[in-house]
């Protein structure tokens, strides 16, 4: 059998090495017809593993084993199951729809942007499929540097001090994991993270470990109150770095509570379920209202995802076959309306070159193709039964009524303030009068940017009227998953 | 008689002292236009020292001349790093040393000279040796350091290191006094063998520990006897910065372990105390200093002051483990240490030196092949995979933690973070700023060939690190260490 892991993490980075080599102005074509080429082939790789994952077994799949550092029994292990496989389909179908965002857009520096979401991509494949803990870190950390230069290279005006902010906040986060990874090591001789939810831990330690490990999963989420950072990257980042934050980087941190977190600390986690629930109520409610004041749409965009990722840690922690299910069909229906939201900014901003929803209005009569496919990842982004973003929530909040009324009524809250938000941000931005003469010169879509959008549109649909598939990956492993973590480790 | 010197366990300290000596004298011999003959010599004589040492690995220790000098497992690594070492720094400094008149013999011999130093406190095996070693290294440097005559700050650096160094090798020789008085032998193996003997180590041993670890802590430069270290640095000649940044800080290393572990084993419970607290002292105020300069090489004096306290951590475990990883630590250091002083040279042309952060100012621009090999190095001393200077982190975190010290992990890691700003924000000049200079960088080939070798090798081994990691856990486990 191919290792078809291995390639979904190497054909991107040696593609991305590859569009270096086309550093010259002059060459920006190639650049960027190398880096597509790179990006449809660092897909295709990935298609066997959705042909040939058994839905049936909660076993890691495709493994790879390799020794890599024998001094430390560290491994190449890689290997996929039910709550990891569709995230790697999802970043590399992602990479190809940034590689295109940026065709145009981009003018300066164009291999180096190419290249740097090529290798990101490849790296962040391999965070969902490491099964040893140095081999994730070194994956967890290594996709800070890309951003870090994505953001800062070809940011907004404030995007020093929003990459400073990104890496180091992210960085606090994940140096403690980093002892606490060690930690485990001291504990078991063993980097092998299935093997770290056998070893049995007292409770303190439990806590500790959490502690460690919440710390660098929530804010990479992010949760309230380390989300902070988030709405500073968002809109600093380029159009494309926006896209790659929410879709993929965001979903790091849900994928690490259920690889990591819930499984290695059972005890804990179940200990501090009151906190994680408050804490995703907050994210929910609260951060809900942020948002409907925002003035300046990217920001927007960012706190309702940090309002949508609550749903997940929120799914999680109510402990049951529909939360967790819900959660990750969650984190994979807001890559697709959070990268379409974020795209839809962009496709405004080359034109206007403003953010502030104040500049806008009307937005309709100039470009209705656009305002069409926007109306339809609006209405996803509010919940809207038949788009992808009503699965994932609807499943949350009946596993959270299931399990206390006022949560799932905190829950259901949110449908009201998303709605409030984002049709709003949808009034004010396209319909009304034309607010100036520069909006009314718009033109709408082109063709890349139709299709663009359009292959997200089918993918929010699908996931709408037919999750079906995706539920079935993801069903046996959150069972397997549920009895796993109810054992105590004490 | 002739075996028991065993003349070829020094087989490579041999050809560096006759090197230095024919090189003397033909650099009298030749004309200002052929130095490049006496540069080639010394570099030769390095490889030769290489070729012997590569040859005569062996993984059994070999003491000679009586028991002065031992030659084990690693010696001889440490050794081919230093030639190693050396040599990157001669490749690096030719350009910037024609530019300023200072491409002459006496250069090439003095750090032979150095080079001889170290190697005496790499396979040193008594008091006496070690010292011998760490005065011939020591007056070399001093005179390096003040190569610059006309300059002043130059000459007020070399004052400043000279003034200390003299009172931390009377530390270190009093510290000594005190050890041999109570156990009646310089030699090392002896003296543990007398301290194992008690039961609570004599007052007298412990007063001599602390003398012997205060000189160790200025050679190593760790906080509180770290004074000398960001003026030397500033006010040296770059090549003479690298090279007391990088070679000599392997040797120390070495000595450290031979005076702490091979004499001193018995009194771990005292010097790992010591240890602890100059480590801490060197990480938190090495991170935090280091934010607050604008001149790169005192930057970097305090990242070395920063990074000395992280090996320490894998020295305070006071077991073979943390040896090698302690070991692995200061090997990558050099090599991380070397690209980035070596970026500053490449940078600097005639009368001009590139010696501020500003100077780095988008070099993305100027050339994105050197300023990926700048980021590389950086994110190496941060310590962030996929580079090799993660891997040293990490090895030194793994040694405190298997001793029980966690929160001492805690401390690295949140020490290092302060410590990751100011490297990003080099990054940060290079990448995201707009170039304040045009000018093309114009190099010599073997100079470019070599620094990018040494830029990539750090994301080489950070991607295949267990070479290196083997190679020093295997010195420490065939070496007489507890």
């Amino acid at each position: 059998m191919m290792p078809y892991l291995s390639l979904s993490i190497w054909v991107p980075i040696v593609a991305g090495l590859a569009v270096l080599g086309f550093r010259r102005e002059q060459d920006a074509m190639f650049a960027r017809w190398v880096a597509l080429a790179g990006a449809i082939a660092g897909f295709l790789v990935t298609i066997p593993l959705w042909v040939g994952f058994d839905t049936k077994t909660s076993a890691m799949q495709f493994v790879e084993f390799v020794s890599w550092i024998p001094r430390f029994d560290i491994h190449y292990h890689l290997g996929v199951d039910g709550f990891s496989m569709l995230f790697i389909l999802l970043n590399s179908l992602m990479t190809i729809i940034v590689v295109w965002a940026g065709w145009e857009v981009i003018q300066t520096r164009v291999a180096q942007y190419m290249a740097s979401f090529l290798v990101m991509s490849g790296i962040m494949n391999g965070v969902f499929c490491a099964l040893d803990g140095i081999l994730f870190y070194v994956f967890f950390e290594a996709m800070l540097i890309p951003m870090y230069l994505i953001i800062g290279v070809w940011g907004g005006p404030n995007r020093i001090y929003a990459a400073l902010k990104f890496f180091l906040y992210t960085l606090l986060g994940s140096i403690l994991m980093l002892v606490a990874l060690i930690y485990l090591y001291s504990v078991s001789q063993t980097f092998e993270i299935l093997e770290w939810y056998k070893v049995p831990l007292e409770m303190s330690a439990q806590i500790l470990l959490w502690v460690a490990f919440f710390l660098g999963f929530a804010i990479k989420v992010p949760m309230w109150p380390v989300h902070t950072w988030l709405p500073d990257a968002h809109v600093e980042a380029p159009t494309g770095g926006s896209v790659v934050l929410a879709a993929i980087m965001l979903k790091i941190g849900g994928y690490g509570f259920v690889r990591f977190i819930m499984p290695i600390a059972p005890d804990a986690s179940r200990y501090l379920t009151g906190f994680m629930i408050a804490l995703s109520l907050i994210a929910i409610i609260y951060i809900g209202f942020v948002a409907i004041i925002q003035a300046d749409m990217k920001k927007l965009i960012a706190y309702s995802s940090v309002s949508h990722m609550g749903f997940v840690t929120l799914g999680f922690f109510v402990w049951s076959q529909l939360g967790v299910e819900g959660a990750i069909v969650q984190m994979i229906s807001h890559a697709f309306i959070a990268a379409a939201l974020f795209l839809c900014i962009g496709v405004m901003y080359d034109r206007l070159h403003s953010r502030q929803i104040a500049d806008y209005g009307g937005v309709v009569n100039s470009m209705p193709n656009f305002a069409a496919l926007m109306m339809l990842f609006a209405m996803a982004n509010v919940g809207l039964p038949g788009t992808s973003g009503f699965v994932g929530e609807f499943l949350v909040i009946l596993a959270s009524v299931k399990a206390n009324f006022w949560i799932g009524f905190g829950a259901a809250v949110s449908l009201i303030l998303g709605a409030a938000y984002t049709l709003w941000l949808y009034k004010r931005v396209i319909f009304g009068a034309v607010a100036n003469a520069r909006v009314a010169a718009m033109k709408d879509l082109s063709r890349r940017e139709f299709w663009m959008l359009t292959v997200l549109a089918v993918m929010v649909l699908w996931i709408g009227i037919w999750p079906r598939p995706i539920v079935d990956v993801v069903h046996v492993t959150a069972a397997d998953f549920l009895v796993n973590v109810s054992h105590s480790k004490l | 008689m002739l075996a028991q010197l065993n003349v070829a366990a020094s087989l490579p300290e041999i050809v560096i002292l006759v090197a230095a000596a024919l090189i003397l004298i033909v650099d009298l011999f030749i004309g200002d236009d052929q130095r490049h003959f006496s540069y080639w010599l010394t570099q030769l004589a390095l490889l030769v020292a290489l070729a012997f040492t590569l040859t005569s690995l062996k993984l059994e220790a070999v003491t000679a001349f009586n028991g002065l000098v031992i030659d084990d497992m690693l010696a001889d690594l440490l050794r081919i790093a230093c030639f190693i070492a050396v040599s990157l720094v001669l490749f690096y400094s030719r350009s910037y040393l024609v530019a300023r008149g200072m491409f002459r013999g006496d250069f090439f011999v003095l750090v032979l000279f150095t080079l001889l130093g170290m190697q005496v406190m790499i396979t040193g095996n008594n008091f006496l040796t070690l010292y011998l070693g760490l005065e011939l290294m020591s007056l070399s440097l001093y005179a390096l350091v003040a190569s610059r005559r006309e300059h002043t700050a130059s000459s007020e650096a070399a004052m400043k290191y000279f003034v200390l160094g003299a009172l931390s090798s009377g530390m270190m020789l009093y510290g000594m006094s005190m050890i041999y008085g109570t156990t009646g032998s310089l030699d090392l193996a002896t003296v543990a063998r007398a301290i194992a003997a008690h039961r609570d180590s004599p007052a007298l041993v412990l007063l001599g520990l602390v003398f012997v670890v205060a000189a160790l802590a200025f050679k190593l430069a760790v906080v509180p006897f770290h004074m000398w270290v960001p003026d030397v640095y500033d006010g040296a000649p770059t090549p003479v910065t690298v090279l007391v940044g990088t070679a000599p800080k392997i040797a120390a290393f070495a000595m450290a372990l031979r005076l702490l572990s091979s004499a001193l084993q018995g009194a771990a419970v005292d010097w790992q105390g010591m240890l602890i607290v100059l480590s801490v002292l060197s990480m938190v105020l090495g991170n935090v200093i280091a934010i607050a300069q604008t001149n790169i090489k005192r930057m970097l004096a305090y990242s070395t002051i920063a990074n000395m306290g992280y090996m320490l951590l894998g020295l305070l475990t006071a077991n073979r483990y943390g040896y090698s990883a302690a070991m692995f630590y200061v090997v990558v250091y050099a090599l991380t240490s070397l690209g980035s002083f070596g970026m500053i040279m490449l940078l600097s042309r005639g009368g001009f030196e590139a010696d501020q952060l500003d100077d780095f100012k988008g070099l993305n621009r100027r050339s994105p092949w050197w300023a990926f090999i700048m980021l590389l190095v950086m994110f190496s001393l941060a310590g962030l995979p996929p580079t090799v200077g993660f891997y040293a982190k990490f090895m030194v975190i793994e040694a405190v933690i298997n001793e029980g010290f966690v929160w001492l992990a805690v401390v690295a890691v949140l020490t290092s973070l302060i410590g990751a700003f100011y490297y990003l924000r080099v990054v940060k000049l290079m990448y995201f700023d707009d170039a304040a200079d045009t000018q093309p960088i114009v190099v010599r080939f073997d100079t470019q060939l070599v620094l990018s070798i040494n830029g990539l090798l750090l994301l080489v081994l950070g991607i295949l690190p267990q070479q290196l990691i083997a190679r020093c856990a295997i010195a420490l486990m065939h070496s007489n260490f507890p």
